[in-house]
């Protein structure tokens, strides 16, 4: 199978020993499932997976675009968008967050019960876009939440988004249950909760979180 | 299976049983194994949109409504017994004619006391 998620460490197939890819799918051919219950959860949570109902900019304008029946976002599963971060898997973060609107953004994130998974749709989302250099425009929503999937665009096609969720769908899958590899709501380490920023006279206090984003650094030519 | 003619009762009761317990085990050996719950304060604040949430969500409101809802009760319980005490009326005892009257008596009252106090006044 060519699309076989290529992370580091990952067996195919773990609870069928020494199976291989190409045994798998002649069985498959023959009508013959073989599956693990590890594979089984992936599967059943990458199709399931519920956006939180929650637009800030154009990006939204496309985003409903895909939900209607013309992009048709039920195909991939992901139709129910969700009035509630109670009852959210996937927070999709379509278009320009203003230093007013990140505290509420990273609030509802926290709301979020885990797992859950956060997509950046469009420029603004990932980088501030065009308003980067505007005084009032996060410049990107990395800065505060753990993000999964970037879609490129201003705005992204509804085509873009759908891509992104099935990238995010393939990411799910290889997720594992336990081990070094298990997926960030399985380890009891991992944070679940993110500080939500203050909104301040000149800035958003503190600018980003410093546990999960650092500012890239321009390499220059001496 | 029994032939009863209730017994399936039983078994739904059986079924509305252990279908929940079975989901709720099938949770808990999740959360015990794999999944480590991680509450908080941010995740369990109260939902108020993304804005910070000010007081608690159990909030009080005026009664107000209820009191037709239950003035509407007394009027609905009486007709549920009036009914079968209008069938049964000639072959009825004294003792069970007085209990009768008692209990119209008593919601009589209710509903006076409530328009005494102008409860049936939507203010």
């Amino acid at each position: 199978m060519s699309d076989t998620p290529t992370t580091p460490g990952y067996t195919p197939f773990p609870a069928a020993g020494n199976i291989s890819d190409a045994e798998r799918e002649d069985l498959r051919r023959h009508g013959i499932l073989l599956t693990s219950l590890e594979e089984l959860y992936g599967w059943g949570r990458s199709n399931s997976i519920w956006p939180l109902q929650f637009g800030l900019a154009c990006c939204a304008i496309e985003m409903i675009a895909a939900a209607t029946a013309r992009f048709d976002i039920a195909r991939f599963g992901a139709e129910i968008f969700r009035p509630s971060p109670r009852q959210a898997d996937l927070m999709i973060v379509s278009g320009t967050v203003t230093k007013k609107m990140a505290p509420q953004v990273v609030r509802l994130w926290n709301q979020m019960p885990e797992p859950k998974y956060c997509i950046a749709m469009g420029a603004c989302a990932i980088s501030g876009g065009p308003f980067k250099q505007g005084y009032n425009v996060l410049k990107g929503i990395d800065r505060f939440i753990p993000v999964d999937i970037y879609i490129p665009g201003c705005p992204p096609r509804p085509e873009a988004l759908l891509h992104g969720l099935t990238q995010l769908q393939e990411k799910i899958r290889a997720e594992r249950v336990s081990g070094p590899q298990a997926a960030r709501h399985l380890q009891p380490d991992a944070a679940s909760e993110f500080p939500v920023p203050d909104y301040g006279p000149h800035d958003l206090t503190p600018p980003s979180n410093p546990a999960i984003f650092t500012a890239p650094v321009l390499p220059r030519k001496a | 299976m029994s032939d009863h003619p209730h017994a399936f009762l039983a078994l739904f009761l059986g079924v509305a049983l252990a279908f929940p317990l079975l989901m709720l085990a099938v949770a808990w050996l999740w959360v015990r194994f794999f999944q480590p719950a991680k509450p908080g304060p941010r995740k369990n604040a109260t939902y108020e949109c993304g804005l910070e949430p000010s007081g608690d969500s159990w909030i009080q409101f005026k009664a107000h409504y209820y009191l037709y809802a239950i003035l509407f009760l007394i009027f609905d319980v009486e007709v549920l017994f009036l009914l079968p005490f209008a069938v049964a009326f000639t072959g009825l005892s004294t003792g069970a004619l007085l209990a009768m009257l008692v209990f119209i008596l008593l919601l009589a009252e209710g509903l006076v006391w409530a328009w005494h106090r102008g409860h049936l006044e939507w203010k």
